[in-house]
């Protein structure tokens, strides 16, 4: 297929994944899959591998690599289970804000368990009244003293409960909506700060994804990021920064999806000879590898335009992710097409796929949202 | 606890292995070698007391130059200082020429608290050579080990026998012979995968070791393999074609005839 001219670098990485995943993933991927079970074992695996610190800087103790590198490594868990890319990316998602907008002694502090893996990180933005329509949170943060004291409830939040960081979007000053945003560091463990109840998902279910509940939560003044109304504007930009990360989960499920259905297709026998020889089958096959490429080389010209340090980066980053989850799905509704009724049993993987796949159409930003976004930018370029 | 030494070994890919049809030994040096499942678990234990005791771990490899691709592995994995036992006189030992020659290199590397090794190889499969090393050098030994823990000045180990687990308290130093009963091996580190290319193990032979040339290698092992054989491996099975009648009838028949089922 396309050489994209990676660096020995990103093919040592990428093997020392396919090791991870081989070894840790793979044979216990469906199991997770059937009893929703989060298992710390890969994330443990992936942290000693040192892959929690591809985007932190050498300084902190990461690699101080970019976007491409992140996106490299998603992928390729991915294509061993989305669940489990879920955990390692929502991390990602949740150090942006400190990595993007933190002070040098909020770098200093968390930055360097982040890269360690010794500490995982959530990114909590979504409340029940404010999922797309993310400028209606309710939840508050009060200065009093040396203090913030945050009410409020999250609502889907990953990682809730196995995270130590977690980056809240919460109100300072309600009276000025979205200007009155703020964003803060709230630790596990800080006093009025719980975790409700797992949510039972249709796909991504080695992952956890929680509510999280803050109840006269006090933490210290200096856990506020940037400064107050702010608080948008970290998380929107984060939002861009980690989008392609999605994108790139995409491309994951898609090429496992692909690879697995493909082998189906050319060892299945009907009407005697393998069911690929039909032409309907094999055009098929020839539109998902079309598109699949299509996505990845949008997602990778994405991560590289990112780490090229570009400032407008939303519809590219927007584009990366709409494209490539769109392509996801389709890509997995065709598999199991091409699989017939093994595509369709509980007992191959592809059907995990269908719907791990379905849920990044929807977080990190609906694709509808996405398409917002690119409408919008359009208007800069071309009015 | 100072110093750890792990010895680990080079296998043969058992799909790729070879014999050398004169010495019937294995032919180690051209092929691609791999760690010894077993030795893995001995390298994941003695890191997991460095994470608990920050002592030094030492990785030992006693085998032909292209060993250092395993030791490379085991680095990575997170040991401090990787060793290659090298040295032509070696080609060919058995079991008490190797643990005479990996009891030099250990004493040589003293002062050390503890060696950890996988409890046989994927080739050998005699696991002599760590007991044997143990006497050689004259310190206690276990083997058998699932699980290694450390209280005060002495280690506890579980050992697994046929009657079940024993728990045993060890004096240091000490020859620990581990089992792959470990419930998880850590991956290798980016970090140090990536400087894989400035990382040379120190060398030892012979000669640094000052090792009695007679009981090395071929002839200074009293072991003798008298023959080596590939083990063929033949499919049975048959295909029968014809009507479903004919053929039930048929493999009732071949069922019969083989007394799997009685008139």
């Amino acid at each position: 297929m396309i050489n994209y001219f990676l660096e020995k670098k990103h093919i040592t990485m990428l093997e020392l994944i396919e090791e991870i995943g081989e070894r840790y993933i793979k044979p216990f991927a469906l199991k997770w899959d059937e009893e929703e079970i989060y298992d710390p074992t890969p994330i443990k695996a992936l942290s000693q591998a040192d892959l929690f610190g591809i985007i932190i800087p050498e300084e902190y103790g990461g690699l101080g690599w970019g976007s491409f590198e992140m996106c490299l490594a998603v992928e390729k868990l991915s294509y061993y289970c989305a669940g489990v890319s879920t955990t390692y990316a929502a991390s990602f998602l949740g150090s942006y804000p400190i990595l993007l907008f933190g002070n040098k002694k909020q770098k200093e502090r968390y930055l360097p368990d982040i890269a360690s893996g010794k500490k995982l990180c959530a990114f909590a933005l979504t409340e029940p009244q404010a999922g797309s329509d993310a400028f209606a949170i309710k939840t508050t943060a009060r200065k009093d003293g040396d203090f913030y004291i945050l009410n409020g409830m999250k609502q889907w939040i990953t990682n809730g409960g196995i995270a130590d960081i977690y980056i809240v979007i919460a109100l300072t000053d309600p009276a000025k909506g979205a200007r009155g945003a703020s964003a803060f560091i709230v630790e596990k463990g800080d006093p009025g700060f719980s975790v409700g109840k797992k949510e039972k998902k249709l796909g991504l279910r080695a992952s956890v994804t929680t509510e999280l509940f803050f109840n006269d939560c006090k933490i210290p003044a200096d856990r506020l990021i940037s400064r107050e109304g702010m608080g948008f504007i970290v998380a929107l930009k984060t939002l861009d920064y980690a989008r392609c990360g999605a994108g790139a989960q995409a491309l994951g499920i898609a090429q496992s999806a692909l690879e697995i259905s493909l082998k189906h297709a050319t060892t299945r026998i009907q009407f005697g000879q393998p069911v690929y020889n039909f032409q309907a089958v094999g055009h098929t096959f020839a539109e998902m590898a079309v598109k699949l490429e299509a996505s990845r080389a949008l997602v990778y010209s994405t991560a590289r335009y990112i780490d090229s340090g570009a400032k407008d980066i939303s519809s590219a980053s927007s584009m990366a992710k709409y494209f490539a989850t769109e392509t996801a799905m389709w890509i997995c509704e065709r598999a199991i097409q091409m699989m017939g009724g093994f595509g369709y049993m509980r007992d191959y993987p592809v059907q995990k796929f269908f719907r791990d796949a379905k849920c990044l159409q929807i977080y990190e930003g609906t694709n509808e949202i996405q398409k917002n976004v690119i409408a919008r930018e359009l208007l800069k370029y071309y009015k | 606890m100072e110093k750890i030494i792990v010895c680990i070994k080079a296998v043969p890919d058992p799909e790729k292995v070879k014999v050398d049809p004169e010495t019937h030994t294995l032919k180690r040096e051209g092929t691609e070698l791999l760690l010894n499942p077993p030795d893995e678990s001995a390298v994941e234990m003695a890191l997991r007391l460095k994470d608990a005791f920050s002592a030094e771990v030492v990785a030992i490899s006693m085998g032909p130059p292209n060993a250092e691709n395993v030791l490379k592995k085991v680095y990575a994995m997170g040991v401090d200082k990787t060793v290659l036992i090298c040295d032509r006189a070696f080609a060919g030992s058995d079991t008490l020429a190797t643990s005479y020659v990996l009891a030099g290199a250990i004493k040589k590397l003293s002062p050390f608290s503890l060696v950890i090794m996988g409890m046989q190889s994927l080739d050998g499969a005699t696991s002599q050579v760590p007991p044997e090393t143990a006497s050689l050098i004259g310190i206690p030994s276990v083997t058998n080990v699932k699980e290694i823990k450390k209280e005060g000045e002495n280690l506890v180990v579980i050992r697994e026998s046929d009657y079940g687990e024993e728990e045993l308290e060890i004096s240091l130093p000490a020859v620990i012979a581990v089992t792959t009963q470990i419930d998880y091996i850590r991956p290798c580190s980016l970090k140090r995968l990536l400087k894989l290319e400035d990382i040379k193990s120190e060398q030892l032979d012979a000669e640094k070791l000052s090792l009695d040339r007679n009981k090395l290698g071929l002839s200074g092992s009293p072991t003798r393999v008298a023959d080596v054989y590939e083990k063929k491996l033949e499919l049975k099975g048959k295909i029968y074609q014809g009507e479903p009648e004919d053929l039930v009838d048929r493999f009732i028949e071949i069922l019969k005839e083989k007394g799997i089922i009685k008139e």
